[in-house]
């Protein structure tokens, strides 16, 4: 177990005095995100609905980014992987990301093939 | 675990050492376990997209579908689902704040920082068992097509949801609820509506003010709405009632939203209680003193990455089902 903690988070710009302290700067800063997006999932900013980047809506983009930033936040300092040994991180972490990678882009893309055989091709579904 | 063979090559992490990642046995199992188990959700998440993408102009949104927050009337949509997730990162918070206080050997503290983790899982689970009657239950009923396509209600001049009742007409029918002891073989009838499909087409014919709102999505993110007279023929193609959703019919549209729905957040339900479950064998374990006993508390630390898992994915089951 390690007993030496790193304290810093958005790499050095913010150091904590204790663990305990750390904890509570992640909590908020988590909690800051998810209130971001509750935000902009109720007000939906026309700006960003109707621009589209790779055949999402912005919005959409911001919202998993985030995501994903606080899956960082929970997997380094709340499963304190920050602390862990990097040979024993990046095992754990780019595994899964390279499998999920490949599962997302070849489902999606045949989902839409899918979704043009439904709208162009002889058939009927929606009726 | 702490056994070690003295070789000559101990020193040396690349010849094998000791230790290479410096984990022990049963962290470095429970992260081979979250490892395989983030798969699996990632499967089923994917899976999802699969289907939205599959149907992306008439997939439900879900802001319209979860609207409800208990006690209190009216349209709030994402305001209940945030609450959970800030539950479950709470409960995350003093999960960790537990393993801390474990580092340093202070067992009054981690018994509370436990009890108040295992909490924080109940109301998670509960809250959760609440939305799933709540979308079980339904909003404002809907009829199906031959097609198995979704058709709503909305009111012409305001354009709000209708419910059923605000137009069918009761109309003297005797409708008997076909029984198991009546059928041929397993035949049974799910549930009996409130209206049947009759009186929902003579009353929409009656009411003048009433809409139909199809599955497809048009250019502004919105459900298209017809007009009366495409209302009229629409609705002639309609086979039955549907109030409320289950695997086989979904009141809020295309029916394998429910059926990802229930898969997901149920798969996902069953790991935060599970996780409680095993929080509170520990609980007890700590408060045996088993810890104290055996001079570390590496066990809370194990059941806290299963734990923070299970809010690592709720993460990601937030946006994909309820913001994306």
């Amino acid at each position: 177990m390690a007993h030496d903690h790193k304290l810093e988070i958005f790499r050095g710009l913010w150091k904590f005095k204790s663990n305990v302290q750390k904890i509570w700067g992640v909590l908020a800063f988590l909690s800051l995100v998810t209130a971001i997006e509750v935000i902009l999932g109720i007000y939906k900013p026309a700006v960003l609905t109707q621009n589209y980047f790779i055949g999402m809506k912005l919005l959409n983009w911001i919202f998993i980014i985030l995501t994903l930033v606080k899956a960082y936040y929970i997997a380094w300092d709340f499963m304190h992987l920050r602390d862990e040994k990097s040979s024993l991180r990046r095992a754990i972490v780019w595994t899964p990301i390279f499998l999920i990678c490949y599962l997302i882009f070849i489902l999606l893309f045949e989902a839409d093939y899918i979704y043009t055989v439904f709208k162009e091709g002889y058939l009927s579904w929606n009726f | 675990m702490d056994t070690t063979v003295t070789t000559g090559s101990e020193e040396s992490v690349w010849g094998g050492g000791n230790r290479p990642l410096n984990a022990s046995y049963g962290k470095m199992m429970m992260w081979f376990f979250i490892v395989s188990d983030a798969l699996t959700f990632s499967g089923f998440l994917v899976s999802y997209g699969f289907s939205r993408f599959k149907f992306i102009e008439t997939w439900p949104i879900a802001d319209e579908v979860f609207t409800h927050v208990p006690f209190f009337h009216g349209n709030y949509p994402m305001i209940y689902v945030a609450f959970m997730t800030f539950i479950l990162i709470m409960s995350s918070v003093t999960m960790v704040l537990a393993v801390d206080a474990g580092h340093k050997m202070k067992k009054n503290r981690v018994i509370w920082y436990m009890f108040a983790t295992i909490i924080g899982g109940a109301i998670f689970v509960g809250s959760q068992a609440w939305e799933w009657a709540t979308f079980i239950k339904g909003d404002f009923g809907a009829v199906e097509t031959k097609g198995g396509r979704i058709l709503q209600f909305v009111h012409a001049d305001t354009g709000e949801r209708a419910a059923l009742a605000d137009f069918a007409q009761t109309l003297p029918e005797d409708r008997v609820k076909h029984i198991k002891s009546e059928g041929v073989w397993y035949m049974q009838e799910g549930y009996k509506t409130s209206y049947s499909l009759n009186e929902v087409v003579e009353g929409f014919k009656a009411s003048p003010n009433i809409l139909i709102r199809t599955e497809t999505i048009n250019e502004e993110g919105e459900k298209t709405v017809l007009d009366r007279s495409g209302s009229l023929a629409k609705l002639a193609n309609a086979t039955q009632v549907v109030e409320g959703a289950n695997l086989i019919h979904n009141e809020y549209g295309s029916r394998l939203f429910a059926d990802f729905f229930f898969f997901i957040t149920g798969f996902h339900g069953f790991h935060v209680f599970s996780g409680v479950v095993i929080n509170i064998i520990i609980f007890f374990n700590i408060i045996l003193g088993t810890y104290e006993r055996r001079g570390h508390y590496e066990m809370v630390e194990k059941v806290g990455l299963y734990w923070h898992f299970v809010d690592l994915v709720w993460v990601f089951v937030f946006t994909f089902f309820y913001l994306v």
